[in-house]
């Protein structure tokens, strides 16, 4: 279906690194990460490596964005950083959020769910807020904050949440049943997620090593990321250089937790997104991925990117900056690789010194300058999910 | 030995919800991945569990589980070697 | 044109295809619990596949759906990468969390568990349903307060007009305890 054209106009991450994209990008262009080693009884027994926001930091953000409103007192954590996001996003343009043609779609995977973990130990926190276990429902509370008058949609499709909210919200403005829409995607580390995985002995005891030979696996992160879609040309011209290109998703009909031994399923999600951006593998300048930095992801990737002939394309993995955000990632990447193409910068694959897949895969050594003018990202989760997107720039 | 491999039987059976199976259809020297139980990567890491919360015994990562979990018989033997 | 050919519904111990009766529990008093109806259901289809008790009541609930639905279908006229699944529900896998979260209650006994830790994330009943039938096609799980079926099928449209996507499984799948709990599920093809 080829509908109006899709814009990004405005766009936010907060992790570790920053409180605004700008923020982020400069560090990652500095080559550092937001992953260190934390013990933090709360979350874990023992010492563990994450990505996390700093308590004292969002606290100081919001107490400057949100002056005299108490915004702990009627907000979840999680909530905070969706607020400061939003309200960044919102500051950036003119557009009307009160507005009938806006929607907000929210990807997460867990949601406010730091509240189950606090029912273990019933304290007030819980008692506050427990309601807002129901994502639905914490949707309708960041509505109702910004004045928003359409039921938010919430996407909760494992890690490919962020990239196919994306893909989702450019389907929904080219029926034109709206003109801008606010993706914003969210998730927390916590015990309830950090011992999941500990269990599944995919936690990396160290900064995570994405596509190298002496990769253990993952980081977890969190943190909250935010775009503006419009198809308002005019905003475009003022505001973007980037175009939604179109996206796909599949399913590796394989194995609920372990990735296909074939990239089968990643590549059929990527074919898509070609043919719904009306591109091909050739034109594709840089490839943002999803590597988590375990054995059989970054394995099932490089081979997905043989099937997709796209070997010789350079590409990264952001893991290692501000670790995996869950229902967030898929969003915070694309915005990141959004400012690589505007700056024509490719990002150091941070963590990456020995080759270690199967595939001739070319992952990003140095930071270094390149001209990019189209951009494919990708996303695999539980449950064998998979998805992709094209990024194009718009030419001026 | 033999009273250990069918207490395991039993505890495999249950923690990995073996649902009509019967501990005497498990021949403790049959493989247990790859075989007729059907077994897959979180069954394995399943088992870690089980060799923690029952005989206290920490396996690290799969790639040692994966020696260890050939059989009920070599998970027996592993057992009675680190207890 | 998308329209509708299949449907199966879950509620209350009982299961209608096309919306006849197509299994209800015997006994229906207060002592079947899920656990038995789930199962009952799951014998009565004649199925052999060990995985289903592995399963969370989540995707068990969503999974017999499938088999329902899918019990006198066979998708053979698609390609596995035309064939969507795109559900909802309200609690996401609160029961499963609960579960999870208790495992992890006391320090001293802290074993959290792999098979249940996986079935804390709604969309692997969508996994859980590729894997079984061979889909291959496009994803999506949404979590709203109710089953809003004009979105879904809005959504379903949308796929279709992409021409990548021939059938599409929507569906309504909520677990939220033993007296609360409903599947919906209905095909759509082009």
């Amino acid at each position: 279906m080829q509908g109006k054209q899709v814009y990004a106009i405005a766009d936010n991450i907060i992790n570790s690194l920053g409180f605004s994209t700008t923020e982020v990008i400069q560090q990652i262009e500095a080559e550092q990460t937001g992953i260190y080693q934390h013990e933090i009884e709360a979350i874990y027994p023992t010492p563990f490596w994450a990505s996390l926001v700093n308590n004292e930091q969002l606290q100081t953000q919001i107490n400057k964005e949100f002056v005299g409103q108490s915004v702990e007192h009627y907000f979840t954590r999680l909530e905070q950083m969706f607020l400061l996001s939003i309200q960044d996003v919102l500051r950036q343009t003119n557009i009307d959020v009160k507005s009938k043609r806006v929607l907000i779609i929210i990807a997460t995977t867990k949601g406010n769910i730091d509240l189950l973990e606090q029912a273990n130990r019933d304290t007030w926190y819980y008692e506050k807020f427990a309601e807002r276990l129901d994502m639905s429902y914490m949707g309708d509370v960041l509505q109702k904050y910004f004045g928003n008058p359409n039921q938010p949609l919430v996407v909760c499709n494992a890690c490919i949440s962020g990239v196919l909210a994306i893909n989702i919200a450019q389907q929904l403005l080219q029926t034109e049943q709206y003109d801008h829409i606010i993706v914003t995607g969210g998730d927390l580390v916590s015990e309830f997620t950090l011992s999941g995985f500990f269990a599944f002995k995919a936690v990396c005891d160290g900064i995570c090593k994405p596509y190298d030979q002496d990769r253990t696996g993952i980081n977890l992160g969190e943190g909250v990321a935010t775009v503006l879609l419009t198809t308002d040309a005019k905003l475009a011209q003022k505001y973007s250089k980037i175009r939604i290109g179109g996206g796909g998703s599949s399913n590796d009909a394989n194995h609920i937790s372990g990735p296909s031994r074939t990239g089968d399923g990643l590549n059929i999600a990527i074919q898509k997104a070609f043919k719904q951006a009306a591109c091909s593998a050739q034109q594709i300048d840089y490839v943002s991925m999803h590597g988590t930095g375990t054995s059989y992801n970054d394995e099932m990737e490089s081979k997905a990117l043989g099937l997709a002939n796209l070997l010789d394309k350079p590409m990264n993995s952001l893991k290692a900056y501000f670790g995996h955000t869950l229902g967030a990632a898929g969003l915070m990447e694309t915005i990141v690789a959004m400012a690589s193409m505007r700056k024509g910068l490719l990002f150091k694959s941070l963590g990456y010194t020995k080759h270690g897949v199967s595939q001739p895969i070319q992952v990003i050594q140095n930071t270094q300058k390149h001209k990019i003018d189209y951009c494919l990202k990708t996303a695999s989760g539980f449950g064998g999910c998979n998805a992709a997107l094209v990024l194009a720039k718009i030419e001026s | 030995m033999n009273q250990l491999i069918e207490q395991l039987k039993v505890q495999i059976i249950q923690q990995l919800n073996l649902e009509d199976v019967e501990p005497q259809e498990i021949n403790e020297d049959e493989v247990l991945f790859g075989g007729d139980l059907g077994l897959d990567s979180i069954d394995a890491l399943e088992l870690i569990v089980l060799l923690e919360r029952e005989y206290g015994i920490k396996i690290k990562n799969q790639e040692e589980g994966k020696e260890v979990f050939v059989s009920v018989r070599t998970i027996a033997e592993f057992i009675d070697q680190n207890s | 044109m998308m329209k509708f050919t299949q449907s199966c519904r879950i509620h209350e111990k009982k299961i209608y295809r096309n919306e006849a009766l197509f299994y209800s529990d015997q006994a229906l008093d207060d002592k079947t619990n899920f656990k038995t109806f789930i199962k009952g259901a799951y014998k009565y289809l004649g199925q052999s596949y060990p995985k289903f008790f592995k399963m969370d009541r989540l995707s068990k609930l969503g999974f017999i759906a499938a088999s329902v639905l899918f019990s006198d279908r066979v998708l053979s006229a698609y390609a596995p990468e035309e064939i969507a699944v795109v559900m909802a529900n309200r609690h996401s896998t609160l029961v499963t969390d609960t579960k999870h979260c208790e495992s992890i209650k006391n320090r001293e006994a802290y074993f959290p568990s792999p098979s249940v830790f996986v079935y804390t994330l709604p969309n692997i009943l969508v996994g859980e349903i590729c894997i079984r039938y061979g889909f291959k096609g496009e994803n999506a799980f949404f979590i709203s307060n109710q089953f809003d079926q004009d979105f879904m099928y809005q959504y379903a449209n949308l796929l279709f007009q992409s021409g990548e996507t021939k059938a599409c499984l929507v569906g309504w799948v909520d677990y939220k305890d033993e007296a609360d709990y409903s599947a919906i599920l209905h095909l759509l093809e082009t």
